[in-house]
């Protein structure tokens, strides 16, 4: 009882009708406008555009786990694309081992890189890959442990701002150039690719790419519900007090350590789900993804939608890279420029990013009853009213 | 927020309806026959990328000139995917899918390459990839139109180990590590060693992408080859790692009569970013290079400069390949009377093309080409002067038989092998 | 008067004498010389070694410029006529007959057949052509002469040699000349002749000493030794032992030398971002940009001289790039400050975002103007080449260039800061904002002008890193990262710690690297770099006192 109350003050009446009328639009509507209209439909949602939903609804998770620890915590990790990417290899990983005999070598326990290579058994770390539990596992441990590690490494020692950015971002560099390395084991540049099927479904057939597209949705509603839950209990107030005051939060005898460790923890498990539902979307995982560009876009993603909100989150990853989408096919050699362009004018124009810049312009058409006491900073309490 | 999206939706649609607008102008009465050209734009790969895309366009252009193909126009797509393999599979989703393209000319690296590969085979579309590449593959939607290692990587060395290329013993492997060097490299050890190489006179060096601090790997160089036999590099390094590694081997005093370097991925577009006259001599092996003198190469030429508006811009093997394969694409469409995806792919077979190197270039049944290999020493101008080069083409081989897992496999696409990795024939029931 | 015309006249009848008896002398081996030029056309490789070494064995020196010619591809065959012919110059050919030296006029390659030189060709005319200079009374000429000769496999240069060794002062030129000898001496049949040779060597630990003596102590793939006699072994392997001790010597002081010379390109990519970032806390991630636009300043610069400078002046142009690059770039940067990062001060997160879109932008840009291809940007002649501070340790000249010139640019920034009222001015706005600006200093001005000479310091180290790497639209992205760890590690807002940064992380590399690998090494280095930072999270120079808390 005490639990669906909990659940219930998440969000507002409005925001739990605003969140199921997109859950339903998302998971429902698209799939049922793909398989039952004809292509000619003007409804009609074609193929590409469904797996294209499906990779942004993977960003968007992604960019939800980086305003858990960014948005609220302050802390900006420009190593998130590790944890995705590191999800993403444990369900390559699996996807591999799942391709048994029918690599191009025919070899049923080694994966084609590693017979090319002249490896003659599995390495230790590839044990139990062939298991699905034991991959799903991986992707949420491994990203764990690691944001563990090097989080405990850095909060304990006190590393915030720029540094805690510059470690993260070495981290993820690092990270990049040993899984580039053929020698590790992991298909070095080309990655892992060439996946056949998921829990015994082609992955390529029709009804696979929706059932990941529909898991895609359901995982972000999940996510959306657990950060709101860790963000309106006790530890997200924590957290945000961290976030504008972190020695006084200190000195008032909160654990920061303990708050910052725990919720880097969760954003790495989030990043690393998301990463394992992006790769059997797109066919392929590599250490491109580590490239610290990419990690540097993913906050771009969550400055744009609106830090310290997440649904800005969510809408930043969807606006950006629609955007990314829509200017590479139409104006292939300027896309840059837009690209460029909507950055500068976001932190410019928008501080507090779409969300914040769509709150603001509420309170104007509310003809300033009250004088703007919402600072747009609390978009986010603007949202639970 | 509603107004905010709103109003980005409301421009996204006018710039889309602009450009179709503009597009539907320009366009002939009849429905155009679209190819889409895959190649990054911006990101890393643009280096090399955008000059391939410069040369689809060229030959569209010039097709269209021409007539067309079928009485129709032919209009090229252009996506960005951006030096981002994820993006590739995306962007070649699209041109497929969206745009309705009915052949693809695109890719560089490996890995864009092996990205993009499921959407080909889902969709049954038409890839052509105009790259020297590692081999070990063979789809049915691609046509490799660059070179394999059989046909650059093993007569390069073959020459070295004669006497015109000096008598080479004792050999440098050096590259950049990802899959086409690491199987090149594999490639010409076991072909090293069935020559009687001793293992003590090959030194294999990886290097990671855009290495730009050459010191301690040139001097290593050095000191290998000071053991008293003549030695030769054999460089698979990749693109932009080229340009610091011979400024260093100048500077160093490297010259090619004591240490030739012979590389793979150096073509005239690499060396117009570099001042080559301290590396004169310094050799590549490609299946083409601009300095050779046939009329086919003078047309080609003189058609790039004529539509780059730049009587300096190079021409390069990639680009050939393009020319080739989008040459060979329009013959089978002819001969085929349609653009459908298997029909094109049967006409294909055995097409034949004049190429600018002056020889009859054939497609095989295992979807990669005959061509003949060249060896070319740079020269002070940036341009390579042939010192040898094959009497006939030689088919590239999918499968290397210096692999022994790859030894064993066969690509055929026709009856009754129809099968691009497969150890006998699918319907070899059939055929008896 | 009439004393000076006589002796003008014997003079002149000498000279008349000397040409005439060397005419004479040349007559009688001219058949074997022109049939020696025209083997040079032969279609096979082989016919055209032997012909270079029958020049090389002729003696003739008229042969030398006709091989050199045919080495640097620029012996033809006339069309014509089939006449062998030198040429020089690119688009109108001069054409001089190659057996009689005959002029013949101005040609175009249309005209023309060209023989081409292989590598194999260049090597055979080196040995032919150091056969013929080896009297010549220029000693430069000499040792190259010698040197060349190393690579002939023909004994019978042997007596040729020693008249050389036994004629000659020059100390350089007798090293070269006893190398050369020693190693022919080394395959000869004769062991008193092979340990004497070990006996010359003895004194030179050199490693291509060590590449003539290592043979010696090896064994055949049948067990026996590639020696047969015990002392001229036993001599060999203590020789090659001496050589391994020095060598590793010399490759321990190369390692070092490699280290900052990584550290000072280290150091000019990062000084700048020490600027705009250490100084003045903005996140700049379009700083390689900066250096991208100091080398396609470096470019552009270089293509002005091409075009309206002569020739001789071309190796000033890298001196103009330096300032043109800095005041590009600075302009640049002051631009951006102006009409983006000012309104951003104080949210060091969000300039982040601005400026990577600035450096998306740029780069796109670039790549619209200039195209996506490399630049190519040539070292000056000063530049160029080598110097061999001991044997097996070679310097490269734009590597001490960038040492010295990375020291430069540091210490210039660091008297500007401590000793002009600019840098009184912006240490004053760093330190403390609102009291700076109630003195009367116009903090905007200052801030536009920080970061300006931030960007144009970067533009200038992008003048320096044309040098050695690419110049591409990718150019910056390279280096964003690397500066930033430098900084980071160095110190944030101390000049001294990006030094001592840049240093140590590029001399920890270079002596990684021979044992790691240059992948492993680089990783094991960003590791290193986040567990420093645990240890100091300021940094190696940490800044003390309350502006480090901001």
């Amino acid at each position: 009882m005490l639990l669906m109350s909990r659940l219930a003050s998440l969000e507002s009446r409005r925001g739990w009708q605003v969140f199921l009328i997109l859950l339903v639009l998302t998971i429902v509507l698209v799939p049922v406008l793909n398989l039952t209209l004809p292509p000619e439909s003007p409804f009609h949602v074609p193929t590409y555009m469904l797996s294209l939903l499906g990779k942004y609804l993977c960003f968007a998770l992604l960019a939800l786990s980086l305003d858990l620890i960014w948005g609220y915590a302050g802390a900006l990790s420009l190593g998130h694309g590790a944890f995705f990417a590191l999800g993403g290899y444990c369900m390559g990983m699996y996807l591999m081992r799942q391709i048994g005999t029918r690599g191009v070598y025919g070899n049923p326990d080694l994966p084609d890189f590693m017979v090319f290579l002249n490896w003659t058994e599995l390495p230790w770390y590839w044990w139990g890959f062939d298991q699905f539990w034991f991959a799903a596992l991986m992707v949420m441990a491994v990203p764990a442990l690691l944001a563990y590690v090097l989080g405990w490494l850095a909060f304990r020692s006190r590393i915030t701002g720029v540094y805690f950015s510059i470690i993260t971002q070495a981290m993820v560099f690092a990270l990049m150039l040993a899984f580039f390395r053929n020698e590790m084991g992991f298909g070095g540049n080309n990655g892992l690719t060439d996946f056949k099927e998921i829990l015994g479904f082609n992955i390529q057939a029709q009804g696979t790419r929706i059932g990941l597209y529909v898991a895609s949705a359901v995982v972000l509603a999940l996510g959306y519900l657990i950060s709101r839950f860790i963000v309106t209990s006790k530890l997200g107030r924590v957290l945000m007090a961290i976030r504008d005051a972190e020695s006084r939060v200190r000195f008032l005898g909160y654990s920061v350590t303990n708050a910052k460790l725990f919720v880097f923890t969760v954003s790495a498990i989030l990043a690393g789900i998301a990463g394992a539902l992006y790769v059997p979307q797109v066919g392929i995982i590599n250490p491109s993804e580590m490239s610290p560009g990419n990690s540097i876009e993913i906050a771009v993603w969550v400055a744009v939608g609106g830090r310290g909100t997440l649904f800005g989150a969510i809408i930043g990853a969807f606006t950006v890279n629609g955007a990314k989408s829509f200017f590479t096919g139409a104006a292939p050699e300027f896309w840059l420029f837009f690209l460029g362009a909507l950055f500068i004018v976001c932190t410019l124009f928008l501080p507090q990013g779409i969300v914040g810049f769509a709150a603001q312009m509420r309170a104007r058409i509310a003809r300033k009853a009250t004088p703007a006491p919402e600072e747009v900073g609390n978009a986010a309490s603007k949202h639970r009213a | 927020m509603v107004r905010i999206s709103g109003r980005i939706r409301a421009a996204a649609m006018g710039c889309a309806v602009a450009v179709s607008a503009l597009l539907a102008g320009a366009a002939q009465a009849a429905e155009p026959i679209k190819v889409g050209v895959l190649h990054s734009l911006s990101g890393t790969m643009a280096i090399s990328e955008t000059t391939l895309k410069d040369t689809i366009m060229m030959m569209v252009d010039d097709l269209n000139k021409k007539g067309g193909l079928l009485g129709r126009p032919v209009e090229a797509v252009v996506v960005d995917p951006a030096s981002n393999w994820p993006l590739f599979a995306e962007k070649a989703r699209e041109l497929v899918q969206k745009d309705k393209v009915v052949a693809v000319f695109g890719c560089w690296t490996s890995v864009s390459r092996k990205s993009v590969l499921p959407v080909f085979e889902e969709t049954n579309s038409l890839l052509f990839y105009p790259v020297q590449y590692e081999g070990e593959e063979s789809s049915r939607n691609v046509f490799y139109t660059g070179a394999a290692p059989n046909q650059q990587a093993i007569p390069a060395v073959e020459y070295l180990m004669g006497p015109e290329g000096g008598s080479v013993k004792r050999w440098v492997l050096a590259g950049t590590d990802y899959v086409y060097p690491r199987t090149t490299n594999k490639i010409l050890e076991a072909y090293l060693i069935s020559k009687g190489v001793p293992k003590d006179d090959i030194l294999i060096n990886y290097t990671p992408f855009g290495h730009s601090d050459w010191q301690t790997i040139v001097a290593d160089i050095k000191k290998f080859a000071s053991a008293g036999k003549k030695t030769a590099v054999v460089s698979t390094i990749n693109g932009d790692a080229n340009v610091p590694f011979y400024k260093e081997l100048a500077n160093q005093g490297i010259k090619a009569t004591d240490i030739p370097v012979v590389a793979f991925s150096v073509g005239e577009e690499e060396l117009a970013g570099i001042d080559t006259s301290n590396l004169v001599g310094h050799l590549a092996a490609w299946n083409y290079f601009m300095s050779v003198d046939t009329p086919e190469n003078a047309a080609f030429i003189k058609q790039w400069h004529a539509f780059t508006k730049n009587d300096k811009r190079v021409t390069n093997d990639p680009m050939e390949a393009h020319y080739i394969g989008f040459k060979m694409w329009t013959q089978a469409v002819l001969q085929a009377g349609t653009t459908d995806v298997n029909a094109v792919r049967q006409a294909m077979y055995g097409q034949k093309v004049r190429s600018p190197s002056g020889y009859d270039v054939v497609m095989n049944t295992n979807h990669h080409l005959s061509k003949p290999v060249m060896i070319g020493e740079i020269q002070s101008d940036g341009q390579f002067s042939v010192v040898s080069q094959t009497d006939d083409a030689i088919k590239g081989a999918a499968w290397s038989p210096y692999i022994p897992e790859s030894a064993k496999l066969t690509a055929d696409w026709t009856f009754p092998w129809v099968c691009g990795n497969c150890t006998e024939p699918k319907f070899g029931a059939y055929a008896k | 008067m009439a004393t000076f015309m006589a002796a003008f006249m014997i003079a002149g009848l000498v000279v008349c004498g000397i040409t005439l008896g060397a005419f004479a002398a040349s007559t009688a081996r001219a058949d074997a010389y022109t049939d020696a030029i025209a083997g040079l056309a032969s279609p096979g490789f082989a016919e055209k070694a032997a012909a270079i070494e029958a020049l090389g064995r002729l003696g003739d020196s008229r042969a030398i410029p006709v091989l050199e010619a045919m080495a640097d591809n620029q012996l033809y065959t006339r069309k014509a006529d089939g006449r062998l012919v030198t040429g020089s110059g690119g688009r109108d050919i001069t054409l001089t007959d190659a057996a009689t030296g005959e002029a013949l006029g101005p040609a175009t390659s249309r005209d023309l057949t060209r023989i081409n030189a292989n590598n194999a060709i260049r090597t055979a005319v080196g040995a032919a052509v150091g056969r013929l200079q080896i009297g010549d009374p220029d000693p430069a000429k000499r040792l190259a002469a010698a040197e060349t000769m190393v690579r002939s496999e023909s004994p019978d240069t042997v007596p040729l040699l020693r008249d050389a060794l036994a004629r000659e002062q020059v100390e350089d030129v007798r090293a070269a000349l006893t190398l050369t000898l020693a190693k022919l001496s080394l395959s000869s049949a004769d062991p008193g002749e092979r340990l004497t040779a070990i006996k010359d060597l003895s004194s030179r630990l050199t490693p291509e000493v060590r590449a003539l003596v290592t043979p010696l102590t090896l064994t055949k793939p049948d067990g026996t030794f590639a020696e047969p006699d015990p002392q001229i072994r036993a001599a060999a392997t203590e020789l090659l032992g001496r050589i391994d001790t020095r060598l590793m010597l010399t490759e321990l002081a190369l390692n070092l030398f490699q280290g900052i010379s990584l550290g000072s390109v280290l150091l000019l990519a990062a000084i700048g971002l020490a600027i705009t970032f250490g100084v003045m806390g903005v996140i700049n991630m379009a700083h390689g940009e900066m250096i991208m636009l100091g080398a396609y300043t470096t470019v552009v610069v270089q293509q002005a001289f091409r075009e309206y400078i002569p020739a001789e002046f071309f190796g000033l142009y890298l001196i103009i790039s330096i300032p043109a690059a800095f005041l590009v770039a600075g302009a640049v940067g002051v631009a951006m400050e102006r009409g983006i990062i000012r309104f951003l001060y104080g949210r060091p997160l969000e300039t982040l975002l601005a400026t990577w879109g600035i450096s998306l932008m740029l780069q796109q840009l670039v790549r619209a103007i200039f195209g996506a291809p490399n630049k190519e940007v040539s070292n000056p002649g000063w530049m160029t080449g080598a110097v061999e501070a001991m044997p097996g340790m070679v310097l490269t000249y734009n590597r001490i260039a960038i040492i010295v010139f990375a020291i430069m640019v540091l210490a210039g920034l660091a008297a500007l800061l401590r000793y002009t009222p600019f840098g009184l001015q912006m240490r004053a706005v760093t330190q403390n904002r609102s009291m700076a600006s109630a003195m009367g200093i116009r903090t905007g001005w200052v801030d536009a002008m920080t970061f300006g000479l931030g960007s144009g310091i970067a533009g200038v180290a992008g003048v320096a890193l044309s040098q050695v790497g690419n110049v591409s639209p990718n150019l910056g992205q390279g280096y964003i990262v690397d500066s930033f760890m430098v900084v980071v590690f160095g110190g944030v807002g101390s000049l001294w710690g990006v030094l001592a940064g840049a240093m140590t992380l590029g001399i920890f590399n270079k002596f990684l690297e021979p044992y790691a690998g240059a992948m492993l090494g680089k990783i094991l280095i960003l590791v290193f770099i986040i567990l420093f930072i645990q240890k100091r999270p300021r940094g190696l120079f940490a800044l003390k006192g309350r502006a480090a808390e901001a």
